[in-house]
């Protein structure tokens, strides 16, 4: 069984979403290879969190090794491919990149890394099995996210069974369903989840093993659990018409596009919050035909969280920013299924630094969809339901080195974990964890 | 102070009479094929040409040129297995004779190249001075091909035949004759003395060096594939300069071998053509660059050279040509107490270790990383400082989750001080490789550290009778 069978790609999607970082050539790809200074110990690895030795996979393409840069940067990082384009290497590897401080010019790692793994899959995808011997001992996962892909995918290389329990009918998590289209298509982050399958991690799609009595099941049939789950749903508007069909989240509406064939939007968008999931919303709305797309955030530029060539770049594809403005509700005609307005205030610091909304500053922003970007609530009902794993602030517990939470025989790794980080994050979770869980299985079952 | 506000004079008067405008010739090789490129040249700016070398036409093979590329760059060697000229010798004299006519102050030269027999010499001499060449270079160096048939390099390898032949040129020839020495032989000066027994007013050197440039992985056929074979060729361009530096130079301190000389070999800009000259070469001959850029490279070549010679008070290239020969000396008269070390200037420093690693792993271990932990004394290696790295845990920083991490805001340079190597100026040879590997202008510099010992030469310390400076006591 593939795990793309129930993933067909719109070719009007891809029309509509062009890559933003297109290929290098290979011209291209080795001149900028030769450029790197080979550094030692480099920072750029170091600023990557699956610490992809990067020197070695660049000078690999300069050398006109492509195979061996692809497994270079595999064996650190098993999602290297969607890596390569999800990643906001500005403020990661190239952000470390020592030329900032010499000719401001960092290498293209980022590009140059997709080069490599663009010609690992033409030539086959073949992987290298480090360890072929099967060993005692299996470990189950929830979630199919990056985070349980890469712990899934460790495991089979050190010899040991997995099983990836996803509710959902495709793997890959946010990886398939939550990245622009245009950094990273649904199609991509499959044939990725391809490769893990191929190592023999086995995935049961649809699968709800949250309950009780399913949770006591796992832990009872398996010797550990990794919780990759990720965080759950959004954060609501809450102010009047919050829960108008026309106010759909961003999550809902990235998924919406990419893997639910939904091609048409309204014509006058908001999106609500300046993070980098709002962005993706506010671009991808752009792409979908909105003539306009507003972003309004009660902060000033400088408190956006998302990051700023983030920012710069929505910005130039005529994304417009109303700072200081707070949504307090929806304007629809009774009975209607049409959105009219939002309505919202100014808002200001007070003397402690506090937002106060200014409410004789009301106004409305004509619009017939709103899609709130308000950040993702942490999955503390079924997080209850794991007995003895802690939680702090929405974030599960765990000790760094080994994922392993308050509970010895869960661990956990990716944004449940980290509150809601990068892909690279949760790789760098589940391949340090899947290595902490490799020795204590190989204790347990000698 | 130099006056600065002067034009210097690039002319060059070469072994007794042959005038060209600057020191720039283009060599005998497939720039100065035919007339045509000739004047195109010499339009260009080029104050010579060696002609393609004359001699009896010959059939060339396609492919002919290979050439080695580094990190990136294109042709930083090249190597061809062509021949002499394939044109009949009455069309190049024909067209020796128009662009002299059209071009009285250039200098066009004859580059020959016959059977090993007098008649022939002689006859070729006759007919290349009728048609207004301005002097004569034989072509002695050529290594493949036309060495097979005992001629080229055959003839530049075996000193005799060098006078034998030199001497027989001289017999009839009424303008300078040049040798032209082949790199190919384990002592180029025997060769050079062989000329100037033989009668030579100068010396062009180097031709081109044995070669075979690489191998093609998929075929197993070496470069220059010629239907599936191939054999060695002539290396030159870029990568062959420090080869033919030296050689000028045993030529040039050689008493009994130096003449005129003609500096050839890797010369691609200004700055070669000077270290040419600084050894005692008269002029400069060019080839590859062109072959790759063209002949517009003339330009910079001699404007380089203006403005340097200006910036030094050069008027004329005779002020500073051979000023670097006394520079060379025999090792064992370089002054043993000399001692500099490495100064890592930390405000530059981007922190990329190569110089760190290159010491560890090419030098003497006198490099450490221990500015920002303590120091106990014991050096950690560098495997243990890449495995420290690949065990830190590092995520993507996110301000909506970091908000609480403090910047550093006490590092005193922009690299972090746990990437800034530091020297161990005890430890430290002075041996220059750090500051070669450092990517970045001016960060590694190597300074004198005062010994307070006399200066002493490995000859001196021996008590070497041979020393000069013992000689004179």
């Amino acid at each position: 069984m593939s795990t793309a069978q129930n993933y067909e790609e719109n070719p009007e999607l891809v029309a509509r979403f062009p890559e933003i970082h297109p290929p290098l050539d290979q011209v291209s790809a080795v001149t900028e290879a030769n450029r790197c200074l080979y550094c030692f110990d480099a920072p750029c690895m170091a600023a990557c969190p699956t610490h992809i030795d990067v020197p070695r996979f660049i000078k690999k393409i300069a050398q006109g090794n492509l195979r061996g840069s692809a497994l270079t940067i595999l064996d650190a990082n098993i999602l290297g491919a969607s890596c390569a384009r999800v990643c906001p290497v500005d403020v990661l590897c190239e952000g470390a990149c020592v030329f900032h401080r010499y000719n401001k010019q960092p290498i293209e790692i980022g590009r140059l890394q997709r080069h490599a793994m663009d010609a690992f899959w033409r030539d086959g995808a073949e992987l290298e099995r480090k360890a072929a011997a099967e060993r005692p001992g299996r470990v189950a996962c929830i979630g199919a996210g990056p985070a349980s892909l890469s712990f899934g995918a460790e495991m089979r290389m050190q010899g040991f069974r997995v099983t990836v329990f996803e509710q959902k009918p495709l793997p890959g998590g946010l990886n398939t369903y939550g990245v622009a289209e245009y950094k990273l298509r649904s199609s991509d982050s499959l044939r990725e989840i391809e490769l893990v399958r191929s190592l023999g991690v086995e995935f049961r799609f649809g699968k709800d093993v949250t309950s009780e009595a399913a949770l006591t099941q796992l832990e009872k049939d398996w010797d550990f659990i990794f919780l990759g789950i990720g965080l759950g749903r959004m954060r609501e508007l809450e102010i009047p018409g919050g829960k108008h069909p026309g106010v759909v989240d961003a999550l809902k509406f990235i998924e919406d596009y990419k893997t639910g064939g939904l091609l048409k939007i309204g014509r006058h968008v908001v999106v609500v919050g300046a993070g980098n999931t709002a962005i993706d919303a506010a671009r991808a709305a752009m792409r979908l035909g909105a003539e306009s797309v507003r972003m309004l955030y009660r902060r000033g530029e400088s408190s956006m969280s998302a990051f700023s060539f983030e920012y710069e770049q929505a910005k130039r594809e005529g994304v417009v920013f109303h700072w200081w403005t707070q949504p307090v509700g929806i304007a629809a005609a009774a009975n209607s299924s049409k959105l009219e307005a939002i309505d919202c205030v100014r808002t200001e610091l007070d003397s402690n630094g506090g937002l106060r909304p200014n409410a004789e500053s009301r106004f409305a922003i004509p619009c017939d969809m709103v899609i709130p970007a308000i950040g993702q609530l942490p999955l503390m009902e079924f997080l209850g339901r794991c007995r003895g794993v802690q939680v702090d602030g929405g974030c599960v517990i765990v000790d760094r080195a080994t994922g392993q939470t308050s509970n010895p025989k869960y661990f956990a790794g990716g944004d449940c974990v980290n509150g809601g980080r990068e892909v690279v994050d949760a790789v760098a979770d589940g391949k340090r964890t899947a290595l902490a869980v490799a020795e204590l299985l190989e204790k347990l079952h000698g | 102070m130099a006056e600065k506000n002067f034009t210097p004079d690039l002319s060059v008067m070469f072994a007794g009479n042959i005038y060209s405008p600057n020191p720039f010739w283009l060599a005998s090789a497939p720039p100065t094929n035919c007339g045509e490129q000739v004047m195109r040249a010499f339009d260009a700016g080029w104050g010579g040409a060696v002609w393609k070398t004359l001699g009896d036409p010959i059939v060339n093979v396609s492919s002919r040129y290979s050439s080695i590329d580094w990190n990136g760059q294109r042709m930083m060697g090249l190597n061809n297995i062509e021949l002499i000229t394939d044109r009949p010798l009455e069309v190049n004299l024909h067209e020796i004779s128009e662009v002299k006519k059209r071009y009285p102050k250039h200098a066009v030269i004859a580059s020959l190249m016959v059977e090993s027999k007098r008649e022939a010499w002689h006859k070729i001499v006759r007919q290349t001075e009728d048609a207004g060449a301005d002097g004569l270079e034989l072509n002695f160096g050529c290594p493949h091909g036309m060495s097979e048939r005992g001629m080229g390099s055959a003839v530049g390898q075996v000193p005799e035949y060098t006078e034998m032949i030199t001497a027989w040129v001289k017999e009839k020839a009424r303008t300078p004759v040049l040798v032209k020495l082949t790199p190919n032989i384990s002592d180029i000066r025997v060769v050079a003395r062989a000329a100037k027994r033989g009668g030579a007013d100068g010396l062009s050197a180097i031709n081109t060096i044995n070669s075979i440039t690489g191998i093609d992985l998929d075929t197993f056929v070496p470069r220059p594939n010629v239907d599936g074979k191939s054999s060695h060729g002539g290396y030159c361009g870029p990568a062959v300069k420090p080869i033919a530096l030296n050689m000028v130079q045993q030529v040039q301190g050689d008493a009994e071998a130096s003449l005129p000389l003609s500096g050839i070999g890797g010369i691609s800009d200004w700055r070669d053509a000077v270290e040419f000259l600084l050894l005692g070469c008269s002029n400069v001959q060019v080839c590859t660059a062109v072959m790759h850029y063209g002949y517009r490279i003339v330009e910079d070549m001699a404007d380089g050279l203006t403005n340097w010679m200006r910036e030094k008070g050069f008027g004329k290239i005779a002020d500073f040509q051979g000023k670097s020969l006394r520079n060379v000396q025999e090792w064992k008269h370089l002054n043993l107490n000399y001692k500099i070390v490495a100064r890592i200037h930390e405000e530059k420093c981007i922190g990329c270790e190569l110089c760190y690693t290159a010491c560890w792993d090419g030098a003497h271990q006198c490099i450490h990383l221990d500015r920002a932990g303590s120091n106990d004394g014991k050096h950690m290696t560098p495997a243990t400082h890449e495995a420290i790295s690949k065990q830190s845990i590092a995520t993507t920083p996110i301000p909506k989750l970091d908000h609480a991490r403090a910047v550093n805001g006490s590092e005193p340079y922009a690299t972090p001080l746990a990437r800034i190597p530091r020297v161990d100026e005890d430890e430290c040879v002075g041996c220059n490789l750090c500051s070669l590997v450092c990517p970045v202008e001016g960060c590694i510099t190597m300074e004198q550290v005062e010994t307070h010992l006399a200066a002493q030469s490995w000859a001196q310390r021996m008590g070497d009778a041979s020393n000069p400076a013992r000689k004179r006591d």
